[in-house]
This record gives structure tokens, C-alpha cells and sequence, in this order.
């Protein structure tokens, strides 16, 4: 039993794709965004990412089962990336004590 | 065209099946399945792990920034973006390595599968280049590691001078929260997260281009075909999920704020 | 009428001589008794240290062993029994026996994989040994930096490399278990069809296969900030060390959910067969092994109360805390249901089931006490917290294993052992352990300090109480070992189903063929269909 065959347009598409968003990243890297910086670049990512999933990984073809999986992953590390800001949010981000010049 | 073979089973009737499947599955589709949902549960658990890093990584960001930004103004956006680049093609090619098994294209897949880890070795070369250039620096938390902004007064030549343009703390236009004791100090915090960072993702490459040596020699002996490829997608899946945590690698690393 | 039962001639412990044959085999039951083996040795040597500890603590002053020999002893037996024995035993063991059977599976999934698991439990089990003969570790089974970073001079590197590599081995059951319940189940095994020990497995692998890779980081971290200079937690470079502790109990919290969800899915199995009745509320059970293994992930910094998080984190974890109980009391209230008006019987499983609800129902409301912010300020590193968890771990988990061990002891071997003896044994476990750890409540509450040789003159009564409780928790685990083993050779045979029992595993041989089943089962009934077992019986007879 053969899985999809993805036709070679496709994933040279998908490539071209992650190639420009890189250059997007980098390029938006230069724009002083202030605190957006970050989320513009971890926003390109986590799309570069999905298609690495989507289209190269085949996910886009694959069963529930598969796709429940995937997700399963990113929640449990939202859960992990989120709590520990509960903690560290509230402490307002005070780092430890520094010395002073 | 199958590679089915006919033998008995317990109660001695014939059947034939690919010489793949193992005998506690019922047909090859069931063990496909099996195979790429236990790959994503592996898979699962790599997210977690690195998601580790990343969370320690996302509060040293906050609370040092300043230390942060300075540091990753330090790394070569050149090379950085030149291995993402590779990454991404590797996975181009790897993804056309697992399509020519899957159309049956024993040679192609083979080449593709080399040019895979081609690819690999050069990003893990750039990588020795980086690693070298940060000993060199004294980049090396736990080391050698001496941080020197590079508008600090240079001493009269000696180690301390500031280092050549190409892996220069450039010049910050802004006023920084940190001064130069603390940059001292939190920036280990910075080089010891990269290095962690990029070194475990290192060591992932390295494993995924030994299974890919393992694959390319199965193929090339013949072993796969449109009905059995499972190794080959199951090393696609490995290398592509080492590609997308590079894919965030970079910008967390390289990219902290280039802008000033 | 029966016939005199004969052991089957051809079953999966004659299916092949030879060490190869054992240490290459694919077969899931071989692999599991060779777990049974391994982890029986990890639990006496952990034991030899609870006895060093419970040694020093028979006096108040620390005239045993000096201070620091006695961190090692807590470290080394709380290493060893979280790592190496409670997080593998029952899916280890019972598990990787058992969940084929019970799904109508040949194997699982990943034989060569559950092999591996095996392998890798045994190279970390090696290096945490080196460990302990040259040296040991003084930090804590917890690790807390900075001390384990920078300032203990123990073998801090290879008892976490150990413990790294058996992580390994954990996060491989789960995949497998994952797996192998999602599509390898026989045709008309659908979901809620399966036995509760089955969804108590998948919880439990899911637990495994989230969880442990975040400790395995962190362990990777310590090492590295150990072994080559890195600062991550060092608060000299402003490093944070609750940082450490955040990510450690992020894992550390789900294990004990690791620990405690396969005894809840065998105390399933022991409840319905021994009241000949289905379990009241088979969903509810079903839903809240799944919601254990959820929730667990979100209560951990309830370790953390005193270590410097934000009060509003604290409330935050408080309030979670609670909820994660409410599935607990689910299944406990759903056993007692099934209890009523069943056909209850003492066989020794059942008493192992019996003692496990007392105990663990002990042990999970005293964790309620904790998970209260102004009482756990009072009782943080206290006894009260060591007589809690061991109320799980011990009076709970430990005695769900020796259930399920006794109950699934005549399918593994073919044999029963000695039902006399073997009340005896579980009589001694339930008094001992009480005589152990209840008193250890009531110095925690007085403030007697955990980790600490010594005590003040006014609190040796009780700890010489829990010292002698445990020479006689000890006794009773030194039976089993014995009548155990003498029924491989003179127990009676068993036959396929001594207990009458519902279940795919008890419509075959004992001991299983290597292949589990001739033909495919197909399944038609729902699970614990008692009431037609018996209409069965009564026809036979």
C-alpha cells in the first residue's frame, strides 16, 4: 500500500516558499519593530514549520490519528512554554540579582 | 510488481505476503500506519525535549535581553543563514529521496538520499567553522569565556583587543540595561544556551546521517519499493523535524535585534 | 468433573532454550519477565537503603552514619525506586505482559523496540550502580541546583547520566503502548470495549512519552553546567535555580501519575473479577485515567510553594492541585459501587485491592493537605510529606503491583502459589506498612524535618514505631520472593482461567503460547460481562 505521491511542482513550490519566508525573517530582523521583533519572526517560523509538516512530512495526507499526534506535541509544549510564564509574569520578570558596576 | 512470497502459516495454509511484514501485523497497510504514527509519538517526545531548552531559553531572553541581543549581534548572520538555507534544501532532497522510493526509482532515491547528507555534512562543517570562531573569541562559557564589547577601551594589543569585524559585538546604538560586569556574566548564560542549543541539534544531524547512511545502503541494495519504503519515510520524518527545529533555532539565536 | 490440568505442552517459556533465546527473543512476555527479574533486584537494593535510613532514624541522635553518608542513603533510595523500579514495574512488567492478550494482539507493535526498552533500562541501571559503589550522590533523588551543579562533590554526572538513560527506556514502553492500543486491537475490540487496565496503560504511556523528555533535558542541562562549566541555573551569572526546579517537576509531578495509574487500571481488573460484577460507571473510570494523565501536567509547582514562585502562581497551582483529585475520588467511588452487592470474596489479589483503597484513599486526601498554600508552608519538608507519597507509592502503587502480580501470577506461570503464605504476606505488608508510615504523619505534622539523621529526644517513640513497621513491611515482601518461586516447581497448575475472570487474556492457556492466540479473536461482548461467564459455568457444571 503506497502513501500520496506528492508531485515534484509541489515540493519545489514548498522550498521557494521557505527560502523567501527565511529572507523575510532575516530582512524583518532589520526593521526595528520594537517589541514585535520577536513575534513577527517566531510567526514566520511556526509557519515555515507547518509546512515542513504539511506538504514535506506528508501530515497533510496522514491519518487523524497522525494529525491528533502532532497536535498533541504543540499543546503539551504551549503548556510547558505557558505555566512557567504564569510564574515568571508575575514575578514581572525581575531577574536574579545582579552586581552592580 | 510485489515481492510477495507464498509460505504456510500455523494451520498450513498458503498465503502470500510482501517479505516486509512482520508476522504480528495483518497487512502492510497496518504496519505503515503503525510505523509513522510510532515515529510522530517519537517525534512528540523530541518537541518536548527540545521544548525544554526553549523554555529556559524564553526566560533568560526576558529577563536578560540587553545580554542577549549583544551576544547574538555576535554570531555570523552569513554562515547562520547559509546553513539555513542548506538545512532547508537537505529537506527538499530528502523529501524527493522518499518520493523516488515511493514511485519505485531505486536510483534516484539513492542520489537523492547522498545529496541529503551532503547537504548535512556542509551544515555541520559551517557549524565547526562557528564553533572555532567562538573558541578563538572566547565565546566558551565554562572555558575561556571573556566577554569584551567591542567599545571597550582595548588594552595595548593582548587577547583582550577587540576581535575581527566578522564575529564583532557590533557597536550597540542605544543604551544598554546591562553594563559590562553583567554582560560578563549573562552573557554565559546566552553562549551556554547556544551551544546546548545548537550542539544537541547537532548531535541529532550527526544520528540522522548515520540512519540515512543505513537507508541509502538498503536502497541502493534494493530492498524498498512502492509498497515497502517505511525506513526511508521514517528517516524523512526524523531529518524534517531536525529541520524545523532549526528553523526556530535561527531566528531565536541569530536574530535577537539586528536592527540597531 | 475437570480433568487433572496439566501444564500446555507448548507455551512461550519452552518455545526456545538458551541465554540467546531469552536475550534476543521478540516475544513481549519473555521481555516482561526478564523486567520482572531486573526490577525485583532494583526494589531490595532500594530497600537495603530504606533500612540503612530507618537504622539511623531508630535513635534521635545521627550516630549510624554520619550526615552525609545518610544524604546518600535517601538519594540513592529515592534514585532507585522512582527510576528503577516504581515508573517501569507494572507496565513493564504487567503491561508488556499483558496488553497484547488483552487487545487480542500477537505482540506489541515494536517487538525489536521493547527489546531495546529493556536494554537501555539495564545500561542506566548500570550506570547509576557505578554511581552508587563509587562514591553515591548526597543531593537528593531532586537534584536541586546549585548544589548539584556546583557544590556537591559526589557522583552527580553518572547517577544523572543513569537516570537520562532509563528515561529512555520509559519514553519506549509508552510509544509502544501508544501504538500498539491505537492499531493492532482485534476486530470488535473497539475502545470501550477494552479492559480499564488497557486505557489505564494509555494514560499512563502518555504521561511517559510527554513527560520524560523534559526531564532528560534538564538532566542534559545539569550535566552540562556541571561537567563542562555552562551557567544556565547559576544564580553567580544570574542564572535562575528555580528555573531547575520548574523544569524537573514538570516531569516529576506527571511521573507519579506514572507510578500510580497502572495500579488504579489493575485495581479495576481486581474489583470486578473478585465481586463478579462489572465496574459501576466503566466510562466515568474509563475518561478519568485520561483525566489524571492531563491534569497531571498542570499542578507541578505545588512542589515549589516555598521556593520563591509568585504567590499568584502558587494560587494558581493550589487550585489545580485540587482538581487533579477529583478523577482520583471518580474511581475510588466508582470501585465502592461495584463493591455493593457483589459477590466479594478475599482472595489475596482482593486483599492487596482492599488495603489499596484504604491507603491510597489515605494517601490522596493527606495530599489535599499539601496542595493547601497555608498548611503545605507548615508541612513543606516535613514527614507528613514522606508518609504521603509513600501512602501512594507504597500503600498504593506497590500494592496494586503485588495485586496485579498475584492475580496474573497463574497466567504468566502456569502455577498458584501458596494462597496461605501468600495472605500471610499481604497481611504483613498492609500491617507493617501502616506501622511504618503512619507515624510518619504524625511527626511531619510536629515538624520533625525530612532529609535530616537526626531529631529532637521527644519524637523517637514514633520513629522507632516506623522503624519496626519496617522490618515487618520488609518481612512481607521477602515471602512473596519465596513462595513465588516455589510454585514454579510445586505450585498447582492453574489451568487457563482460575479465578473466572472476564478478559481476552483468560480465554487462553497458562502459560500463553508465544503467539498469544491460534486464530484472531474476535470479540463480541462488552468487557466484564460477569453475568454471562457465570450463566456459562453454571452449564458446564
Amino acid at each position: 500500500m503506497s502513501g500520496h505521491v506528492s508531485p515534484v511542482s509541489l515540493y519545489i513550490t514548498i522550498f521557494l516558499a521557505l527560502m523567501v519566508l527565511t529572507a523575510v525573517t532575516v530582512g524583518a530582523a532589520f526593521v526595528d519593530l520594537g517589541q514585535f521583533n520577536f513575534l513577527v519572526a517566531m510567526i514566520i517560523a511556526g509557519f515555515k514549520a507547518s509546512l515542513v509538516i504539511w506538504y514535506f512530512m506528508h501530515v497533510k495526507y496522514a491519518s487523524k490519528l497522525t494529525k491528533l499526534t502532532v497536535a498533541t506535541g504543540v499543546f503539551f509544549l504551549a503548556i510547558l512554554l505557558g505555566l512557567l510564564l504564569i510564574d515568571y509574569a508575575s514575578k514581572g520578570f525581575t531577574s536574579m540579582p545582579m552586581p552592580l558596576s | 510488481m510485489s515481492n510477495a512470497v507464498a509460505h504456510a502459516d500455523a494451520h498450513g495454509h498458503a498465503h502470500a505476503h510482501h517479505p516486509a511484514l512482520q508476522h504480528h501485523f495483518d497487512t502492510m497497510g497496518q504496519q505503515k500506519e503503525a510505523a509513522v504514527v510510532g515515529m510522530w509519538v517519537f517525534l512528540l517526545t523530541e518537541i518536548l525535549f527540545f521544548g525544554g531548552l526553549f523554555a529556559a531559553y524564553m526566560i533568560y531572553r526576558v529577563w536578560y535581553f540587553d545580554a542577549f541581543a549583544e551576544a547574538s549581534r555576535s554570531l555570523s548572520l552569513f554562515w547562520g543563514g547559509l546553513n539555513t538555507a542548506v538545512l532547508i534544501g537537505s529537506s527538499l532532497t530528502m523529501a524527493m529521496a522518499v518520493r523516488g522510493a515511493q514511485t519505485n526509482k531505486r536510483a534516484a532515491t539513492v542520489n537523492w538520499l547522498i545529496l541529503t547528507m551532503i547537504l548535512g555534512t556542509v551544515f555541520l562543517g559551517v557549524k565547526v567553522i562557528e564553533y572555532a570562531d567562538k573558541f578563538e573569541h572566547h565565546h566558551v562559557p565554562g572555558y575561556n569565556f571573556q566577554w569584551a564589547a567591542a567599545h571597550e577601551a582595548p588594552a595595548a594589543g593582548g587577547e583582550h583587543a577587540a576581535p575581527a569585524a566578522e564575529g564583532a559585538a557590533a557597536e550597540p546604538h542605544r543604551e544598554l540595561a546591562l553594563n559590562g560586569d553583567q554582560l560578563q556574566l549573562t552573557t554565559q548564560i546566552y553562549f551556554s544556551l547556544y551551544f546546548t542549543m545548537t550542539g544537541l541539534h547537532a548531535l541529532h544531524m550527526i544520528i540522522g546521517i548515520g540512519i540515512m547512511l543505513v537507508i541509502t545502503w538498503m536502497a541502493w541494495k534494493g530492498k524498498f519499493d512502492a509498497e515497502y519504503y517505511t525506513p526511508v519515510e521514517m528517516a524523512g520524518l526524523y531529518w524534517h523535524f531536525v529541520d524545523i527545529v532549526w528553523i526556530f533555532l535561527f531566528p531565536l539565536l541569530y536574530l535577537v535585534e539586528r536592527h540597531t | 468433573m475437570l480433568d487433572k490440568l496439566k501444564i500446555p505442552e507448548r507455551h512461550y517459556l519452552n518455545n526456545g532454550h538458551g541465554l540467546a533465546s531469552w536475550l534476543l527473543t521478540k516475544d513481549h512476555k519473555r521481555i516482561a519477565i526478564m523486567y520482572l527479574i531486573s526490577i525485583s533486584v532494583m526494589f531490595f537494593l532500594g530497600g537495603l537503603f530504606a533500612v540503612g535510613i530507618r537504622l539511623e532514624l531508630a535513635t534521635p541522635q545521627g550516630d549510624f552514619v554520619q550526615a552525609d553518608t545518610y544524604n546518600k542513603f535517601f538519594t540513592m533510595h529515592g534514585v532507585i525506586m522512582v527510576f528503577f523500579f516504581l515508573i517501569p514495574s507494572i507496565p513493564a512488567v504487567l503491561g508488556n505482559f499483558l496488553i497484547p492478550p488483552m487487545i487480542g494482539a500477537k505482540d506489541l507493535a515494536f517487538p525489536r523496540i521493547n527489546l531495546l526498552s529493556l536494554y537501555i533500562y539495564w545500561i542506566g541501571g548500570v550506570f547509576t550502580l557505578y554511581a552508587m559503589i563509587s562514591g553515591g550522590v548526597d543531593t537528593g533523588w531532586t537534584f536541586y541546583t546549585p548544589y548539584s551543579a556546583t557544590g556537591s562533590n559526589t557522583n552527580v554526572v553518572p547517577t544523572a547520566l543513569g537516570i537520562f538513560i532509563a528515561g529512555f527506556s520509559s519514553i519506549l514502553t509508552g510509544l509502544n503502548f501508544i501504538v500498539t492500543i491505537h492499531r493492532m486491537r482485534a476486530p470488535g475490540m473497539t475502545w470501550f470495549r477494552l479492559p480499564l487496565f488497557v486505557w489505564a496503560h494509555y494514560a499512563t504511556s502518555l504521561v511517559q512519552v510527554l513527560g520524560t523528555p523534559v526531564i532528560a533535558i534538564t538532566i542534559v542541562m545539569l550535566g552540562v553546567e556541571r561537567a563542562l562549566g555552562f551557567g544556565i541555573f547559576d544564580p553567580g551569572r544570574g542564572g535562575d535555580p528555580v528555573l531547575f526546579q520548574h523544569l524537573f517537576w514538570f516531569y516529576s509531578h506527571p511521573a507519579v501519575y506514572i507510578m500510580i495509574l497502572p495500579a488504579l487500571g489493575v485495581m479495576s481488573e481486581l474489583v470486578s473479577t473478585f465481586t463478579k460484577k462489572t465496574i459501576f460507571g466503566y466510562s466515568f473510570v474509563a475518561f478519568s485515567s485520561l483525566a489524571i494523565a492531563v491534569f497531571g501536567f498542570i499542578v507541578w509547582a505545588h512542589h515549589m510553594f516555598v521556593s520563591g514562585i509568585s504567590t499568584y502562581a502558587a494560587m494558581v497551582f493550589s487550585f489545580l492541585s485540587f482538581s487533579v483529585a477529583i478523577p482520583s475520588a471518580v474511581k475510588v467511588f466508582n470501585w465502592t459501587a461495584t463493591l455493593y452487592k457483589g459477590a466479594i470474596s478475599f482472595e489475596t489479589p482482593m486483599l492487596y485491592a482492599y488495603g489499596f483503597m484504604g491507603l491510597f484513599l489515605i494517601g490522596g486526601l493527606t495530599g489535599l493537605f499539601l496542595a493547601t498554600l497555608g498548611v503545605d508552608i507548615h508541612l513543606h519538608d516535613t514527614y507528613f510529606v514522606v508518609a504521603h507519597f509513600h501512602y501512594i507509592m507504597v500503600g498504593g502503587a506497590i500494592m496494586g503491583y503485588l495485586g496485579g502480580l498475584h492475580f496474573w501470577w497463574p497466567k504468566m506461570t502456569g502455577r498458584m502459589y501458596s494462597e496461605f503464605f501468600s495472605r500471610i504476606a499481604a497481611i504483613l505488608v498492609f500491617v507493617g506498612f501502616n506501622l511504618t508510615f503512619f507515624p510518619q504523619f504524625v511527626v511531619g505534622y510536629l515538624g520533625m524535618p525530612r532529609r535530616y539523621h537526626s531529631y529532637p529526644d521527644e519524637m523517637q517513640v514514633l520513629n522507632v514505631l516506623s522503624s519496626a513497621g519496617a522490618s515487618v513491611l520488609g518481612l512481607g515482601y521477602l515471602l512473596p520472593v519465596i513462595y513465588f518461586l516455589w510454585s514454579l516447581k510445586y505450585g498447582q497448575v492453574a489451568g487457563p482461567n482460575p479465578w473466572g475472570a472476564s478478559g481476552l487474556e483468560w480465554q487462553t492457556q497458562s502459560p500463553p503460547l508465544t503467539e498469544n492466540f491460534l486464530e484472531v479473536p474476535v470479540v463480541e461482548h462488552e468487557p466484564y460481562e460477569y453475568e454471562h461467564i457465570v450463566a456459562k459455568e453454571k452449564h458446564l457444571v
